[in-house]
C-alpha cells in the first residue's frame, strides 16, 4: 500500500527576496518609491490552504492568464519543539507580476497554486541544507537549477529571524524561496521538481474549463 | 444564536450567550447545561477545531476615513493580506507590546466568518455563504511597517495580536451587517467610531471577488478593515472593540515583565 502524500498541517508561509540573484535583479527597484528601502526582516507571505495541490495532481491554470510562473522551493516542515522536522519540495505557482508593494494574494493564492513533494525528507538526514540543488524539468526539458547555497538567510538563520516576530507552529512550514529566473509554464505542461534525496514532485497544468 | 467557546475548569466547551443579572451576554450557558459568568471562563477564538489551518484573509484600507487618515487615496481593488493562525487569541486574554516600540494600534473590524464552500459566487448570492460574524482586533505595529508586501507580517502576524470573538453569532440573527456600529473604548473613553455602512468594498463584494480565485471554505475568514480613530494602545491598556448586534471584545496589553 502507497502512504498517502504529505499535506501540511499548518499554515504554509512563502519567502520573498531570500536569494541573492532574486535580490540583485531587484535591487534598483529596491531604493525607488513604493519601496524606497531594501526591507529589513524577512518578507513573508501566506500559501493558503486552498492552494495545497498534493503531488500528481493537475493544477488549473486560470483562463485569464497565458502562462504562470514555477517557483521552484523547498519547505521546511516544522517539529514540536519549533525545529525543522524535515525538509519538503514544493512548487510555489503565481500569476506573473511585476510589484510585491501591496500583497499579491490574487497571484499567488490562486486554486491548486503550490505543489507539494510526495514525501518529507528527516531532517536528521540532511548535513546542511546549504547542500540541496534543485531542478525544474518542463516537459523532460531542463529549465532552472537551483543552489540553495546561494540564499541570503540559510535555512537556519531564516527560521530564527522569522522566530524574532512570530511563532512557528508545529506542522507550519517555512518556504525557504524561490531564486529568480524562474520558468514559466503553461496548460499541457509537466512539471517536475527533483533533488538528490527527494522523491521527485510532479504537476501537469490544465486549462481552467468554462465556468 | 450567539456560540462561545471557552475553557471551563480545564475542559474545552461550546456554549451559548446567557444573561445575568438582567444584564445580556454576561454569562456562557455551557454545553453542559452550567451557567458560567464571562469573567470565569477562559476564551477561545469562537471558531470550530479543524484539522486544517483556516484561511484569515485581512482588508487593510477599507473605510475611506481610515485611508484618508494613512494618506491614501482610497483604493480601487480590496488590499488584501493573509494572517496565520498563531496570531488569534480570545476574549478578555492579553496581547504582546514588544518593548521599545513607538506605536501599536488597535483595529476594531467586523470579521465574516465563511458558512459554505464558496466558489465564483455572485455578489446577489454572496449573503447564502455567510455563516455568521464575530468581532476581530486587528493589532498593527506601526513601528516595523516597511513597505513590502504591506502591511507585513511583522507589523500584523505577530503572536496574540488578533484577538477575536466573544462570539460567533449566526448570519440569520444580524439583520443587516452593513450597518452595523462600531465603537473602540481604551480605558473606557471612546477613541474610535464608525459604522459598517462605510466599508469601501463591503460584504458581498468580498464574497464575489474572493472566490473569483480561491474557494473559500467554511470556517475561512474576511476582517473587513477599520474606520477612522486608531490610537496608540500601552502595557496595561484595557481595549474594548465592541460591533453593534455582534459583541463587546475585551483585550488587555501587556509589556514585557
Amino acid at each position: 500500500m502507497t502512504p498517502s502524500p504529505f499535506l501540511p498541517t499548518g499554515t504554509v508561509y512563502g519567502t520573498l527576496l531570500n536569494f541573492r540573484a532574486e535580490v540583485e535583479a531587484l535591487a534598483p527597484q529596491m531604493t525607488q518609491p513604493p519601496y524606497k528601502a531594501p526591507p529589513k526582516a524577512p518578507v513573508l507571505y501566506v500559501k493558503t490552504a486552498n492552494t495545497w495541490s498534493p503531488h500528481g495532481s493537475a493544477i488549473t491554470v486560470p483562463a485569464s492568464v497565458p502562462e504562470v510562473e514555477i517557483g521552484a522551493s523547498i519547505g521546511m516542515v516544522i517539529g514540536a519543539e519549533g525545529d525543522i522536522e524535515g525538509f519538503v519540495l514544493m512548487n510555489d505557482l503565481s500569476i506573473p507580476h511585476g510589484s510585491f508593494f501591496r500583497p499579491p494574494v490574487k497571484f499567488k493564492c490562486v486554486d491548486g497554486f503550490l505543489g507539494i513533494g510526495p514525501a518529507l525528507r528527516d531532517a536528521q538526514e540532511v548535513a546542511d541544507p546549504a547542500n540541496f540543488r534543485v531542478e525544474v524539468c518542463i516537459n523532460g526539458a531542463l529549465k532552472q537549477s537551483v543552489d540553495f547555497s546561494q540564499l541570503v538567510r540559510p535555512a537556519q538563520q531564516l527560521l530564527a529571524d522569522v522566530g524574532e516576530f512570530m511563532t512557528l507552529a508545529h506542522g507550519d512550514v517555512l518556504l525557504l524561496g524561490c531564486d529568480a529566473g524562474r520558468p514559466l509554464a503553461r496548460a499541457g505542461d509537466r512539471i517536475e521538481i527533483s533533488s538528490p534525496g527527494f522523491e521527485t514532485l510532479t504537476n501537469t497544468l490544465v486549462q481552467e474549463t468554462a465556468a | 444564536m450567539k456560540h462561545a467557546r471557552v475553557i471551563h475548569e480545564g475542559r474545552e466547551h461550546t456554549g451559548v450567550s446567557h444573561e445575568l443579572g438582567g444584564q445580556a451576554d454576561a454569562a456562557v450557558r455551557l454545553d453542559d447545561g452550567r451557567i458560567v459568568p464571562q469573567e470565569q471562563l477562559t476564551w477561545l477564538p469562537p471558531l470550530a477545531p479543524t484539522a486544517r489551518p483556516r484561511t484569515i484573509l485581512a482588508l487593510g484600507l477599507n473605510y475611506a476615513d481610515h485611508a484618508k487618515e494613512l494618506e491614501f487615496k482610497a483604493p480601487e481593488e480590496p488590499l488584501v493580506f493573509v494572517k496565520g493562525q498563531s496570531t488569534l487569541i480570545g476574549h478578555r486574554q492579553h496581547t504582546h507590546r514588544p518593548s521599545g516600540v513607538q506605536f501599536m494600534h488597535y483595529e476594531c473590524e467586523l470579521a465574516i466568518v465563511v458558512g459554505k464552500t464558496a466558489r465564483n459566487v455572485k455578489r446577489d448570492d454572496a449573503y447564502d455563504f455567510i455563516g455568521g460574524y464575530t468581532v476581530a482586533n486587528d493589532y498593527a505595529i506601526r513601528d516595523y511597517l516597511e513597505n513590502w508586501y504591506r502591511p507585513n507580517l511583522r507589523v500584523k502576524n505577530r503572536d496574540t495580536c488578533t484577538p477575536l470573538g466573544p462570539w460567533f453569532v449566526d448570519a440569520a440573527d444580524v439583520p443587516d451587517p452593513m450597518a452595523l456600529a462600531l465603537k473602540t473604548t481604551v480605558n473606557g473613553t471612546v477613541t474610535q467610531q464608525g459604522s459598517t455602512r462605510d466599508m469601501i468594498f463591503d460584504a458581498p463584494f468580498l464574497i464575489e471577488y474572493f472566490s473569483r480565485f480561491m474557494t473559500l471554505s467554511p470556517g475561512d475568514l474576511i476582517l473587513t478593515g477599520t474606520p477612522d480613530g486608531v490610537v496608540d494602545c500601552k502595557p496595561g491598556d484595557v481595549v474594548v472593540t465592541e460591533i453593534e448586534h455582534i459583541g463587546a471584545l475585551v483585550n488587555t496589553i501587556s509589556g514585557n515583565t
